[in-house]
């Protein structure tokens, strides 16, 4: 091992959604450096949203990604509605996990089919599976439509979506559209069988490294949206206290901050979610895992991808469930409350959306303005993580040649599903 | 062109939230032949593949530091047609939102005392660093659009932008008007070609496709006067995504002033 030399520079690591670097330089068998290096221009909107009034907030910071962007939207309105102290009908309850379910399959289909299934499959892109896998293709375009479709059905678009407001909806779904969804949904079922069948297929690097994991929970359901912070060393904290999780820092080679908790590093999103939830997964996104060999607590960084797919099994089963609750009851034709500013005041906002757990924090002046605002994102929490897998996996493939091991690292990497620019748009560290 | 004759086609990003570019991949459900016509040849979102040989480059997110003016003159030296794809590219969108206070307070906002770890500056529309061959507005760009735009540059055309406002297409949909709500909303002087999307489903349009020429300023103040709302509320939401053409037109007013 001692002549071995490597010196990788991966300029923007694709199939990811943002800018990065992997960085490696290993001289004589030891390694110098090897570190994942976040390059996205800085958008700043914490503090561009000082000086905006309430009810615009959402559809701001929904533009901070544009795959998880109803993530963002409902962190926010929770956040806002926290702050003022705004109460939800069970509809609108009903409503936002359905949109949110949407995200799910929709984030998810595209990590899973479009940018990790061609390194499984040995290709560069899903663009040659058109010719090789046609039909892998086009199931993953249909679930994409499907998950689309049903955001749009609720929110007008998936991508920053026009009528999540301030404490529900300005446009509501008619009982015709989702009896109709009820029906691809149902249909969908089939093509989950398919892609649990398919991913139990691939061959996943093998890679064990023990981390903490950490996602909402709650009681009653899988959690996606509120609920208390859990993580694997049996730590659980209120919404509001997450700045005891998160603890930010810079560090100089990244426009992301890095967090950490108990540990160096903790990991977030749909493995850290199985792991801490697996309990309240639906029964037959729980035969999904066994079929993947999968059983909490799982430490292989690679089956992050395949908790994905297990969850949008859980997130069309859950949908089936909740259209048929939505119908049972009846659409009825609410607004959203007139909101009373109450002096203003500061709330707290959380949801677990498809990379990991988010947060949004807001101050409001006694005229709804917002003065004071952070962020903290799925993506920016893993990156610490991230580094020491990387560290950890290096040293395991370090015999095999270079073109190899950048691919290795590459995948690791893609494995997170980062979403490097929604990690660049960071927060203030000192509330006053 | 590519050996079998398509035309390479090349996607990059800057300060955005590349989800112009996920509209693009979901344009793909509905026409999957799309990929018949062209061959697209870096696209980092998506695939693996990267060239310096392209004949359409479209870009989205807006420049937003110096570095980012080398590469986007790069790509402009290489591409024959350039496409702003997206509010970020065609406005500078919501980034310009920064614009509107001090540079240094926004840096030192976001990363306390490490704030000169990081490079930035005021956001700018790419066409205020490179020539734009066309445009394809929105946040995000819809999807349709999109296609029709590659069906145009294909045919060797310019791509049309509608020049009217949004309140035409709103009426067009039998809409209950929002400003009779008190709702905010720039229907009356943003550019159409959304289909309304945003009124039909509620909530007053943000000007995200920017605004039609030679917007009446002034009545338009007087209608979201009438309509019972602040200036504040107003300027709120004539800002979200035009600060950077609203500011350019006061220097341009200032230097006419002098």
């Amino acid at each position: 091992m001692s002549e071995v030399n490597v010196n990788i520079n991966v300029h923007h690591v694709t199939r990811v959604e943002g800018h990065g670097d992997i960085v490696v330089d290993v001289k004589n068998g030891e390694i110098k450096k090897c570190q994942f290096e976040v390059v996205e221009a800085p958008r700043f909107f914490e503090a561009f949203v000082r000086g905006r009034p309430y009810y615009e907030l959402s559809h701001i910071t929904s533009r901070i990604c544009g795959i998880c962007s109803v993530g963002h939207a409902t962190a926010s309105l929770r956040a806002t509605e926290n702050a003022l102290g705004v109460e939800l009908s069970e509809q609108t309850v009903l409503l936002r996990k359905l949109i949110f379910h949407g995200e799910i399959i929709d984030s998810h289909v595209l990590h899973t089919y479009y940018l990790v299934a061609p390194d499984l499959l040995g290709v560069n892109s899903v663009i040659p599976l058109i010719e090789t896998h046609r039909p892998v293709v086009e199931r993953a375009l249909r679930i994409k439509k499907l998950s689309g479709d049903l955001c749009a059905m609720i929110g007008g678009r998936h991508t920053h979506p026009c009528a999540m407001a301030v404490g529900g909806f300005t446009h509501l779904p008619t009982e015709a559209e989702l009896r109709e969804m009820k029906g691809r949904l149902e249909a969908a079922r089939e093509d989950m069988v398919a892609t649990i069948a398919l991913f139990a297929t691939l061959p996943w690097p093998e890679f064990e490294r023990e981390t903490e994991y950490v996602s909402l929970k709650k009681d009653e359901e899988y959690a996606f949206i509120d609920g208390t912070i859990t993580s694997t060393d049996g730590f659980s904290y209120p919404i509001d206290e997450y700045r005891k999780v998160t603890n930010e820092w810079c560090v100089p080679f990244s426009t992301a901050k890095w967090t950490k908790h108990n540990r160096e590093s903790y990991m977030v999103g749909a493995l850290a979610r199985f792991n801490n939830n697996f309990d309240q997964l639906h029964p037959k996104a729980k035969e999904a895992a066994a079929k993947l060999g999968m059983k909490p607590i799982c430490t292989n960084t690679f089956l992050n991808t395949a908790a994905q797919a297990v969850e949008m099994v859980h997130s069309v089963e859950d949908s089936i469930e909740i259209i048929d609750q939505l119908l049972t009851r009846g659409i009825k034709s609410e607004k959203p409350p007139e909101v009373n500013l109450n002096g203003g005041g500061e709330g707290v906002g959380s949801c677990d959306v498809p990379r990991g757990i988010l947060f949004h924090n807001y101050v409001y002046d006694e005229n709804g303005i917002c003065t004071q605002a952070n962020c903290i994102i799925p993506t920016n929490q893993n990156w610490a993580n991230v580094n020491a897998d990387m560290k950890a996996y290096l040293p395991q493939i370090l015999d095999k040649p270079e073109d190899e091991i950048r691919l290795h690292l590459e995948m690791l990497v893609r494995a997170y599903d980062p979403c490097i620019s929604c990690s660049t748009h960071l927060l203030n560290v000192t509330f006053v | 062109m590519s050996e079998n004759g398509k035309p390479r086609v090349a996607f990059f990003d800057f300060a955005c939230c590349e989800g112009c570019q996920l509209t693009v991949v979901d344009s793909l459900q509905t026409h999957l032949d799309l990929l018949d016509a062209v061959d697209i040849v870096e696209f980092r979102e998506a695939i693996s593949d990267q060239s310096d040989d392209y004949l359409v480059a479209f870009i989205e997110g807006s420049c937003t530091r110096e570095s980012d003016e080398a590469r986007l003159k790069k790509i402009r030296e290489r591409a024959a047609v350039v496409v702003a794809l997206g509010a970020c590219a065609h406005t500078a969108g919501l980034n310009a939102l920064k614009n509107l206070h001090p540079l240094e307070d926004v840096r030192e906002w976001v990363y306390g005392d490490k704030a000169d770890w990081y490079d930035t500056y005021a956001a700018r529309p790419i066409s205020a660093v490179i020539e734009v061959d066309a445009v394809i507005p929105g946040c995000p760009i819809d999807r349709e659009e999109f296609v029709s735009v590659v069906k145009a540059l294909l045919m060797g055309k310019t791509p049309p932008v509608p020049d009217y406002p949004v309140c035409v297409e709103c009426k067009l949909k039998e809409n209950v008007c929002l400003l009779l709500e008190g709702k905010p909303c720039m229907g009356p002087v943003a550019r159409a070609g959304c289909d309304a999307i945003c009124p039909t489903y509620g909530d007053g349009c943000e000007g995200c496709r920017g605004l039609i020429p030679h917007p009446n300023d002034n009545a338009m103040k007087d209608v979201l006067e009438e309509a019972g709302l602040t200036v504040d509320q107003v300027m709120s939401r004539m800002t979200m995504f035009n600060t950077y053409p609203l500011q350019e037109k006061e220097a341009v007013a200032g230097e006419e002033v002098k």
